[in-house]
């Protein structure tokens, strides 16, 4: 057929030309589905986590209003919060605002020092969830991509869900799947959980019966004159392909993972009747199923206004979505094999910035921040590294990006000096030669 | 309007008057076997008899403007412009198409598009041009394409090319790579212009060639983000890089070049890339213009000519390389000679199946339309308009919604449907950063998601062919484009999503016009039959008619080039 088979972006090599370059290796170690090859693997003996739910904080939360308080450091640092609640681990505090959360403490662990310096959105987000710094000529996939390419279809992932999935919307920050190429881009789920009926893109039409879809099926099929005259085409091969794997979603018992309606009313009020709260009880549905990487995308944390003014509601909706999450996969005994990763791609200024235009807020803040993980092999009632006494330095065991995603892949049983496809030598993760800054995994909470 | 939509349906009782047995097939092509017209067409079909290959048929009318309009500008027929083609009897019509789409507005704007994505114009991450660069960039590349500016002078002035990066849009040519050391520029213009993969060159000749990037400076103004691009001889001394060594600026052919202080290095490369004679240059633009609008690349990847990837017919390209030459580098000349090639007409159906046939143009080849056609043909079909947005909060990536994709200037302006349907990354300047195969998100989501369910349901176009309302009620005004571009549609357009209008329309002429609009030409009898069929069945009228643009958007024939 005379297609082009330009199925990723990024630089594409033939077959014959890996062999000439000397890239095949018959040990099977460069994997991709652009050379025909084998799927790559996870080593299952070493992996303790099958799903990653990561709670992508958006604009990047305050880390002393949430996981690393200061109330000794003065109101010029903490606003109006200074009263840090005890959590159900003693001697770990949390904000006043993450009641329920606090009660949740012994399941995770807190990252007090994670650090990268870097204070813009874009190059903060690639950073904090690619490993990598921009600027060598490669896009690097995130930790999303990375995880669909091990645990995705290529590697026996068998779901008619995509293997990695964003809740709604996409980041659009920077390319996820970088050169690994759309294939390996989340699917987004659009609609709102918190809706009667979650309309998930593509999956659930409002105003079209099960009947209608049938009848309308059958309708197109009919009229597909140009698929009849070129059936064995590959192009058209692969048309028929993608159209049965959607509706096995549309019509399939697939799609029902996003009915919330298949849920008690008890455990929907208790995650809170919210975007957020219902993304969480999704997410958790998801990872029952097998999905093996769900991003949370929650927006709205970039507050540079008036933060003590948002972060009263915002951290209401987040604490009882985030805290209820972690109960509930703890009581379906998923919390052992499920990686909760929240955080954002930096903290938020120490000092409050109380003139006008900001009047109370807080700037981005890349020096220090903190994250938190849980479950998937992570120990909880932890806390790692810790920032000075206003939050404003690392003061012990820095955190490098680098360090948290190979603690992750590590965990999921992603080896980390395994090769990802690409023409040029490149790894699943950075290491000191190639320029990252690193402390080392998280051995202690491993 | 009316006149227009009656003939249409005259037209179709007429085809339909014709008894053809194994219609969809003589739908696409035409029944005899197809005549050599000149020397592209010699030089193909003797390849495919030596071995063994048998050409397809010549494609049909309707299948034939639906292809040039999309290969030569991006753009959809309008069902009127289709209709009329079909109708037209002239003996060379289809060249006088050619002309004309070669002379529209659409031809500036989709080809400006394909060279932004091998020129990489974007904004920010990780090309790093800043808005108004990238938007100065863009406007460059389309004054050159409007002006229909010699091909080896648009490479000049990008090679050689001094100034701000927000006043001479093509210095930006330096600026839109993810590194600016010589190495970097030298793998881009060797990519670029020469079609060639440099990091899998020898090392020597890489940094042969690097030397002569190696004295361009950059510097920040008092203006913000405002960048300037130089020649700077003093740079000379600070090379230390192991690998570029000022004394040896070698050609990439292995010949020494002679650099004069004083004289911009770039320079002498330029001119002794855009000679005839450059084993890369001519042969590199030749096959990638023969891909673009034949769908496969004489060497193929069109960008990754190399001694072992050699062309499938070497005299082809030699010709289109010898034609280029003689025509003083007009590449509307060639788009013309391929166009108007019998090659290039004919159709998708196989005679022979096999990838070699298909890699030596046995026939042409299906291709997803890329996501900007798409997702213009759908607001074009339906009258409604997309949300396009930039992660970079500035005043020049604001994009009034009813601008067309193809238009846009800048990468990071996008949309969420244009990410989905594999737009250009525009990182790397590789052709194969546009993806165009089919995935089954993809799929899920022309055949039910909310955004492609709102634009037929609320489409007043869509509801003046049904004549019924659209849903949702407010003012979509008035009813686009056949009533712009036809001398008739005067009068009739405005009435559109009037109560009064809504007519009780024959079958027939709902659904005539709903294929010419969507599919550019007529049902044939069998589909027909399917349709008031599947009318009968159907309780609401209006979901019928829905049912059918539906149906027919998500066919491959509206989905794939063919």
């Amino acid at each position: 057929m005379s297609k082009k088979h330009n199925s990723n972006s990024g630089s594409r090599i033939s077959r014959r030309e890996a062999v000439k370059r000397g890239l095949v290796c018959t040990a099977g170690l460069w994997l991709t589905d652009r050379l025909g090859f084998a799927a790559p693997t996870v080593e299952p003996a070493k992996a303790k986590a099958k799903s990653v739910i990561q709670i992508w904080m958006w604009g990047g939360p305050t880390h002393l209003d949430t996981f690393d308080p200061k109330p000794d450091a003065g109101s010029d640092y903490t606003g109006p919060l200074n009263k840090p609640i005890e959590t159900n681990v003693s001697g770990i505090r949390v904000s006043e605002l993450l009641p329920e959360t606090a009660k949740q403490a012994d399941k995770y662990s807190i990252i007090r020092s994670m650090t990268h310096g870097v204070n813009g959105h874009e190059t903060a987000s690639y950073e904090v969830q690619t490993g990598r710094k921009p600027g060598d000529g490669k896009v690097y996939p995130g930790v999303g991509a990375v995880v669909s390419l091990f645990k995705g279809y290529k590697a026996g992932y068998k779901g008619l869900i995509p293997p990695y999935i964003v809740l709604t919307q996409p980041q659009g920050r920077f390319s996820e799947s970088g050169f690994l190429g759309s294939r390996y881009k989340p699917f987004a789920t659009g609609g709102d959980p918190a809706q009667g009926k979650f309309a998930v893109e593509g999956v659930v039409a409002q105003g079209i019966t099960d009947e209608r879809q049938q009848a309308r099926r059958k309708f197109l099929h009919e009229l597909n004159s140009l698929e009849h005259a070129t059936k064995d085409d590959p192009q058209m091969v692969a048309l028929n392909q993608a159209d049965k794997q959607a509706y096995d979603l549309i019509l399939g018992d697939a799609g029902k993972v996003f009915d919330l309606a298949q849920e008690k009313d008890e455990i929907r009020d208790r995650y809170g009747r919210t975007t957020f709260g219902q993304s969480c009880l999704v997410a958790r549905r998801l990872v029952e199923r097998g999905v093996p990487y769900i991003t949370i995308n929650y927006q709205g944390w970039d507050m540079h206004k008036q933060i003590f003014q948002n972060l009263g509601r915002k951290m209401r909706e987040m604490d009882k979505g985030m805290a209820s999450l972690l109960q509930d996969l703890s009581d379906h005994g998923l919390l052992d094999s499920t990686i909760v990763w929240w955080g954002g791609e930096f903290g938020r200024t120490p000092k409050v910035q109380w003139e006008p235009p900001w009047s109370g807020g807080r700037n981005h803040y890349g020096k220090v921040f903190c994250h938190v993980v849980a479950g998937g092999g992570f120990k909880g009632g932890q806390v790692v590294g810790s920032s000075d006494d206003k939050g404003e330095e690392v003061k012990d065991r820095p955190v490098y990006p680098v360090d948290l995603i190979g603690s992750i892949y590590q965990q999921l049983g992603i080896d980390t000096e395994a090769r990802l496809p690409h023409a040029e030598v490149v790894h699943v993760l950075a290491s000191a030669e190639d320029g990252a800054k690193t402390a080392g995994r998280l051995k202690e909470i491993m | 309007m009316k006149t227009f939509f009656a003939a249409a349906t005259v037209l179709w009782a007429a085809l339909g008057g014709i008894p053809v047995p194994g219609a969809a097939a003589n739908l696409f092509e035409s029944d005899a076997p197809p005549k050599p017209k000149g020397r592209i067409d010699e030089l193909v079909f003797a390849k495919l008899q030596k071995m063994g290959a048998e050409p397809a048929n010549v494609c049909s009318d309707g299948v034939f403007i639906r292809r040039a309009y999309l290969d030569v500008i991006g753009t959809l027929p309008t069902g009127k412009e289709a209709y009329e083609f079909i109708k037209d009897q002239t003996p060379n019509k289809r060249q006088a198409l050619i002309d004309r789409l070669l002379e529209r507005d659409e031809f500036v704007d989709y080809w400006t598009m394909k060279w932004s994505e091998l020129l990489r114009v974007k904004a920010e991450f990780p090309i790093n041009l800043w808005p108004n660069a990238a938007q100065a960039y863009h406007r460059w590349i389309h004054d050159c394409l409007r002006q229909n500016m010699p091909y080896d002078r648009f490479v000049r002035e990008m090679l050689t090319a001094n100034g701000s990066n927000f006043r001479v849009g093509q210095v930006n040519f330096y600026r839109a790579v993810q590194n600016k050391d010589p190495q970097t520029l030298a793998q881009t213009a060797a990519l670029t212009f020469m079609g060639a993969r440099a990091e899998t060159w020898s090392k020597e000749r890489l940094a042969g060639m690097s030397a002569f990037f190696s004295q361009i400076g950059y510097k920040q103004t008092a203006e913000w983000k405002e960048e300037i691009v130089f020649f700077d001889p003093d740079k000379t001394a600070s090379v230390t890089s192991n690998a570029v060594q000022q004394a040896a600026a070698v050609f990439p052919d292995g010949n020494k070049a002679q650099l004069t202080p004083g004289r911009d290095p770039r320079e002498i490369f330029a001119d002794w890339l855009i000679t005839p004679q450059n084993p890369w240059f001519t042969r590199n633009i030749a096959n990638r213009v023969w891909s673009w609008l034949v769908g496969r690349g004489i060497i193929q990847e069109p960008d990754d000519i190399r001694p072992d990837n050699p062309p499938v017919n070497p005299e082809l390209l030699a010709y289109l390389e010898k034609e280029l030459v003689a025509n003083h580098y007009n590449l509307k000349h060639l788009y013309k000679l391929i166009l108007n090639s019998t090659t290039y007409q004919l159709s998708s159906i196989p005679k022979t199946k096999s990838p070699e046939a298909d890699a030596n143009f046995a026939r042409y080849p299906l291709r997803r339309l890329e996501a900007e056609v798409l997702i213009d043909a759908l607001n074009q079909i339906t009258g409604t308009t997309e949300q396009y947005s930039s992660a970079i909060p500035e005043p020049f990536t604001f994009i009034p919604e009813d601008q067309r994709s193809i238009t846009l200037p800048d990468g990071s302006i996008s949309s969420a449907f244009l990410e989905m349907f594999g737009r250009s990354g525009r990182d790397t300047g590789l052709e194969s950063e546009s993806y165009t195969r089919i995935t089954a998100d993809q799929r899920l989501h022309l055949l039910n998601s909310s955004h492609i369910q709102r634009k037929i349901e609320t489409s007043p176009k869509l509801a003046a062919i049904m004549g019924t309302n659209p849903a949702g009620g407010g003012n979509y005004g008035s009813y686009g484009k056949f009533g712009k571009n036809g001398k008739r549609g005067g009068g009739g357009g405005g009435n559109a999503s009037n109560a009064a209008n809504v007519t009780e329309k024959k079958p027939g002429e709902v659904v005539g016009s709903l294929y010419l609009v969507i599919l550019s030409r007529l049902p044939t009898p069998e589909e027909f039959k399917t349709v008031t069929e599947y009318f009968q069945i159907t309780s609401a009228k209006r979901e019928g008619g829905r049912d059918l643009a539906w149906a027919l958007i998500n066919s491959a024939e509206f989905l794939y080039r063919h």
